[in-house]
This record gives C-alpha cells, sequence and structure tokens, in this order.
C-alpha cells in the first residue's frame, strides 16, 4: 500500500502496462523527455526508451492517425492530446476513423489504442484549455469513454483501458492530478463499464464523475449532517459502457436522481441517464429527477468567475435540499 | 502481385527481358486492363440502377494503381481514398467482392456496411479506403512506425490526390514521416482537379505534392502516371528506400482522370479538347504499344482481355444474383465484441 498522486497513478497505470506487453507505445507531445506538460508521465522515457516513449511535433492529427496506423497493425499505443479540449483539431480521428474502420469493413480492422488526455475546469486556463468534453465522445458509436476519479481508478482503469480491444477516451482531470491517494502494491486491474457506489445512503442518487464525485461527496456529508438527508454518491467512472444496472438499482432503492455535471448543460451525459431512468425507473421516482450542470456557457478564466460556474458542494446540497423539500 | 499468371514467349532480343522483364509487363498490363473494364462495368452498373450511392472512378489513371501494386509484396499495405476501387483491385481483390460491395449485396466486400468508398480487404494488404480527404497519410505513418518498430520490412503505401495536398493532415504527415524516418510512400496522383476546380486555381505551387517537398528536405520527384513502367520503377526504388531504413518518398505522379469526379459529374468544367489529348495518352493503349513494340502478339493481348472480361462478367452475374445483406449485420462489429452494446 503507498499513496500516490493521480499525477503519479498515470505513470504508473502506463508503466504497468508497458512492463506487461511489449507491444503497447506511447507518443505525444512533450511527454518523453519532458515527461508531460502535467507531469504525468515523468520516467517513462528513461524506463522504456526512446522507441516506446516517443515525443511528437504539434500535430495532433499526426498524432491520433500514427497511433490508429499503429493500432491497426498489431500495436497497442497510448496517444497523449495534451489537453481535451485539442480534440476539436484532431476530432476526424475521434469521430470518424477510430470508432467507423470496425464497422465499416465489416470487421475486418481492429483499433485497440488509447487516447488519454487533460480534461476539466479549475486551473483558470480559460474557455480553450478548460472543457469537460466527455459528452464529445460519448455521442459517437464505436468508442468508450472512460473518466476516473481517484488514483486506484487511474491505474485500474487505464490498464483495463489499454488491454481493451476497442479505441478508448481516457480523461483525466486536471483538477485531480495532485489529489493523492492509496494503492495498492502489484498489479491493479479494473473493469470498464463498471461504476462504482462510493457511498452508500437511502434517500436520494447522486451520480457524478471525475472532479463532480468528490463534491458530490462533500455535500452528501453536508446533506447528512446539516438536513438529516442521506444521499447514496454513485461515481460513473466510464460513460461507455455505461453501468446503467447500478443506477437503476441506486434509483429503485432512494427514488429520487440528481446528476453533477461539469460539462455545459445540452447534451450532457446526465441527460442520457436521466433519460433512461425516466424510461425504464418512472415509477421508482418520487420527483422529478435533476441535473446539476456548469450553465451553457464557455467557460471564464478568473479564479472568481470559474469558481461559481462549475457545480459547487454548495449547489448540490441547495439543489438537493430544496428537491427533496427539506 | 497479380491474380492470374499469363506466359508469353519473349521476343529475341526485345526489351522484354531487361529489369522490368516479360512476364512483370504481362501482369502489369493485366492488371490495368482489370481495373479499367470492372469500372467500365461498374458505371454500366449504375446506369441500371443497380450500382448504388456514390462512386469514384480511376478510369485513366489506372497505371499508377497497377504500376504500384505490381511493385508490393504480400505484406505491404495499400492504404486508400474513396477513389479506391483500382487500388483494391490492383491487390488482388476479386472484381466480384468489389462489385458486390457497389451493389450493395450481401456478397460485397464489407457486405455493404462500407461502400464504394471505404473498400477494405486487409488480406490483401488493402487497409482501408478513406473519404475524408487526408485521413488516411497520418495512418499510413502509423502503420510504418509499427513496421518500424517490430522490424517488418514491409512498406505502407498512401494513394491520394492533388487536392489533398492543401489539407492539414498532409503536412502533418510528411513532417512526422521525415522526423521519424518511417518506411511510408506517400502517392499522390495529380489529375489536375480537385472535385470540380483546377487544382492551380487553389494551390500556391505548380505542382502539388513536388513543390512541397523541399520543406520536409525530400527528393522533388514528377512522373508520367499514364506509363506504367515509370510508375513501377518509381515504387521499386521508393520501397527499397523505405525497407532499407531511409525513410519516406514522396510521388508525384502525372496523370487525368477520364470520367466525372463522381457518378453524379458530368465533368462540364473541363476545357473544350483536354479530355480527347488525354485519352491519346491513355495508360492501357501507351502499354499494348509497348507491348507489342516488344514482340508481344495480339493473340496473347486478346487473351488477357478475354480472361478479364470473363471476370468481369462472371462477377457481374454472381452479385446481380446475389441476395441482400441480412439486417442482422446492422449492430454486429461497432465494438470489439462483435456487437453494438454499449450499456449493462
Ligand atoms: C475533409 C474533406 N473535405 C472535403 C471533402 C469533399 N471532397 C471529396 S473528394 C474532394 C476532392 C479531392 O481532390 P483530390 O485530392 O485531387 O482527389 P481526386 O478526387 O482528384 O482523386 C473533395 C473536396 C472531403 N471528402 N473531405
Ligand atoms: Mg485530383
Amino acid at each position: 500500500m503507498a499513496e500516490i498522486t493521480y499525477r503519479d497513478a498515470v505513470a504508473r497505470g502506463i508503466a504497468q502496462e508497458m512492463a506487461r506487453d511489449p507491444d503497447v507505445v506511447f507518443l505525444g507531445e512533450d511527454v518523453a523527455k519532458a515527461g508531460g506538460v502535467f507531469k504525468a508521465t515523468v520516467g517513462l522515457y528513461e524506463q522504456f526508451g526512446p522507441l516506446r516513449v516517443r515525443d511528437t511535433p504539434i500535430s495532433e492529427q499526426a498524432i491520433l492517425g500514427a497511433a490508429m496506423g499503429a493500432a491497426m497493425t498489431g500495436l497497442k499505443p497510448i496517444a497523449e492530446i495534451m489537453f481535451s479540449d485539442f480534440f476539436a483539431v484532431c476530432f476526424d480521428y475521434i469521430a470518424n476513423e477510430f470508432p467507423k474502420s470496425r464497422y465499416m469493413s465489416n470487421g475486418q480492422t481492429k483499433c485497440p489504442l488509447v487516447v488519454r488526455t487533460g480534461n476539466g475546469a479549475g486551473s483558470r486556463f480559460g474557455a480553450q484549455h478548460s472543457q469537460s468534453v466527455e459528452n464529445w465522445c460519448m455521442m459517437i458509436p464505436g468508442l468508450k469513454v472512460v473518466a476516473p476519479s481517484t488514483p486506484l481508478d487511474v491505474i485500474g482503469l487505464l490498464a483495463a483501458a489499454v488491454r481493451d480491444p476497442d479505441p478508448v477516451i481516457f480523461l483525466e482531470h486536471k483538477s485531480l492530478y495532485a489529489i493523492k491517494g492509496e494503492v495498492p502494491d502489484g498489479e491493479i486491474l479494473d473493469t470498464l463499464g463498471t461504476a462504482k457506489i462510493v457511498r452508500p445512503g437511502k434517500d436520494c442518487t447522486i451520480v457524478a464523475l471525475a472532479l463532480m464525485v468528490s463534491r458530490a461527496l462533500a455535500a452528501a456529508e453536508t446533506l447528512k449532517n446539516e438536513h438529516g438527508i442521506d444521499a447514496e454518491v454513485i461515481d460513473v467512472r466510464s460513460l461507455v459502457p455505461l453501468d446503467t444496472r447500478t443506477i437503476l438499482a441506486s434509483v429503485a432503492k432512494t427514488n429520487r436522481l440528481f446528476t453533477v455535471e461539469e460539462n455545459p448543460r445540452l447534451c450532457g451525459w446526465g441527460a442520457e441517464i436521466v433519460s433512461i431512468v425516466a424510461d425504464e425507473a418512472f415509477y421508482d421516482l418520487d420527483g422529478p429527477p435533476v441535473r446539476i450542470t456548469t450553465p451553457h456557457i464557455p467557460l471564464p478564466a478568473a479564479d472568481l468567475l470559474e469558481d461559481i460556474v462549475l457545480p459547487t458542494p454548495e449547489r448540490i446540497v441547495d439543489t438537493v435540499r430544496r428537491s427533496l423539500g427539506s | 502481385m497479380s491474380t492470374q499468371k499469363d506466359r508469353a514467349p519473349a521476343a529475341a532480343g526485345s526489351g522484354l527481358n531487361d529489369d522490368i522483364g516479360e512476364q512483370k509487363r504481362l501482369d502489369l498490363y493485366r492488371s490495368q486492363v482489370r481495373l479499367r473494364e470492372a469500372e467500365q462495368r461498374a458505371f454500366d452498373l449504375f446506369l441500371q440502377n443497380l450500382v448504388k450511392g456514390t462512386s469514384h472512378l480511376s478510369l485513366g489513371q489506372e497505371a499508377i494503381a497497377s504500376g504500384f501494386a505490381e511493385a508490393m509484396v504480400k505484406g505491404d499495405l495499400s492504404f486508400c481514398t474513396y477513389r479506391g476501387h483500382a487500388h483494391t483491385l490492383a491487390r488482388g481483390v476479386p472484381v466480384e467482392k468489389v462489385l458486390g460491395e457497389l451493389m450493395q449485396r450481401d456478397n460485397g466486400l464489407m457486405r455493404g456496411k462500407g461502400g464504394s468508398m471505404h473498400l477494405t480487404s486487409e488480406e490483401h494488404g488493402v487497409m482501408g479506403s478513406y473519404a475524408i480527404i487526408g485521413a488516411h497519410l497520418p495512418i499510413a505513418c502509423g502503420a510504418a512506425w509499427r513496421a518500424q518498430y517490430k522490424g517488418d520490412k514491409d512498406v505502407s503505401v498512401c494513394f491520394f490526390g492533388d487536392g489533398t495536398t492543401n489539407i492539414g493532415a498532409f503536412h502533418e504527415a510528411l513532417n512526422f514521416a521525415v522526423v521519424w524516418k518511417l518506411p511510408v510512400v506517400f502517392v499522390c496522383e495529380n489529375n489536375l482537379y480537385m472535385e470540380y476546380t483546377p487544382i492551380g486555381d487553389v494551390t500556391a505551387v505548380e505542382h502539388p505534392a513536388a513543390d512541397r517537398a523541399s520543406a520536409y528536405g525530400l527528393e522533388r520527384i514528377i512522373i508520367d502516371g499514364n506509363d506504367a513502367d515509370v510508375v513501377y520503377r518509381t515504387a521499386q526504388k521508393a520501397f527499397a528506400k523505405a525497407r532499407a531504413g531511409e525513410g519516406p518518398s514522396l510521388i508525384e505522379a502525372m496523370t487525368y482522370r477520364h470520367s466525372g469526379h463522381s457518378r453524379a459529374d458530368p465533368a462540364k468544367y473541363r476545357p473544350e479538347g483536354e479530355l480527347e489529348k488525354w485519352k491519346e495518352r491513355d495508360p492501357i493503349k501507351i502499354y499494348r504499344e509497348r507491348l507489342k513494340q516488344f514482340g508481344v502478339s495480339d493473340e496473347t493481348i486478346d487473351a488477357i482481355h478475354a480472361d478479364v472480361m470473363k471476370e468481369v462478367d462472371d462477377a457481374t452475374e454472381a452479385c446481380k444474383a446475389a441476395p441482400n445483406p441480412p439486417l442482422d449485420i446492422l449492430t454486429t462489429d461497432v465494438y470489439a465484441d462483435g456487437g453494438w452494446a454499449w450499456r449493462n
């Protein structure tokens, strides 16, 4: 057992998989000799050498295209896109190439790769370096989409993503890189498509992702201590595949559903969950499902402004409390 | 790579036994005729409303597909565009498989799930046909990276048009391939038009690929893309360089498409006489004359045509008789487990 940061968990997860499988290779901008702009890949170049850990030019299309060509022909590449906002300059690969080649070729083409990226707000980087783009990826058939909230999940889900035969978008939250968590020694392997109940409760279900998980947990503490509301908090972890069973079972028990989403409101992942619950568990509900999201605006840079647009524990507490009428 | 071998005696003292040789010349001719007849048939079937959707023919550009494919060996990889029928057939994919896909039948190469623009046959080294301009140049780099990393000797060959040289992925891929010294060969088929616009109207340099080569430290290579011998020799040289670990090549092959951009295009934008001028330089006509100069008999040439026509006719009949794809393939192969489940 050791306490490590989320950032170090990234390097440990990659190292675990590279040591296990010589077909795993890693490429991206500043990832090798410099160890990454978020210092999440420090030591990999030294450990695995220049053939497996490679710095690239500022060519996001070349990075993702090369990862795909390598994946199609037998490697298992991990590609880093520094900021998830940059998906917009290489979105062809994410939207048109990775997820459609298997289908269009009637099963001939494989694409076992992982795209890691720094996602999310909190660094005061402004509207083009802070977005939560999980919805951009979730809406594309053929992709898998993962967003861990703890160092342990980073390692386990990254390992699962690398070993997965499909293209996986792995969203690391920039504001979580510095957090610490306990991880056991030895190999860690988790399962994609599994949500986790991170706090059991009976009065309502709060579903959250990535940075929003700790905020939902903080809100749950306040709800319990100050308002006597016992919230169950679920870390979705994987948007595709989506563990709807865990969510539906929780709603069947608590009869109320809240989602906490960092993405701007329209078409956020929570809308899909609300829709599934409305379709399949409508009569379990004692009240309307409520989505707590960032408003539908570009993200501001100033700390004061950024802090109030993302869902906060206070906003979660307030919304849940008022919805439950207490 | 040829589908069938046809041996004809070499004329004494002829050039048939030069570096290319008699057998390879017959293969090059057969390949070009096969691409021509298969695509001509695709066009006829389109007029009968049996080929659906869009299709982009390479009529007039066959020497490039045949020249490169005949220089490739098993294991070499082709990355094609939506104008990819010729490149796919040239690697030995049966005509029936290609026509079946164009006719959206169950016997098609991808059983109708991909269509004309996405022909893929990995067993023949055809690693996909890509319909987003430029997308496959970086992908070909990745396949070449795998070869480099694993010490495999195959070459990745990436075909694209003149218009493709103006998209970012072209420039990203060239720089990347040179910096990483990858065994990839980029082949620009300059047919003078990007869709309906003359390439010169929208490009800063006269030769859209070759005039950019120096920006990436590459040799400026412009060849006659309508002469299969020239194409074949150029391909061999570039492949040898790639296999020797000496990095990528960028080749601009001058050519012309006889038909419109796609089936919807009557090509009214062409200046008077341009098509006729290029038809005089029809690659198949040129090559037939070359064979005759080297003493190949009309009989041998006619036999090649007859063989090809038989494959095309048989394929046509098989496709007409083939069933539509079953509906249950709609949801197969979205994910690697064979299905489409995104939730539990
Ligand atoms: C990114 C993108 N932009 C535009 C198109 C539409 N488009 C399809 S083919 C084509 C022309 C391409 O010209 P060129 O590269 O010269 O190839 P050719 O068709 O002549 O073989 C265009 C603009 C596309 N498919 N993808
Ligand atoms: Mg063109």
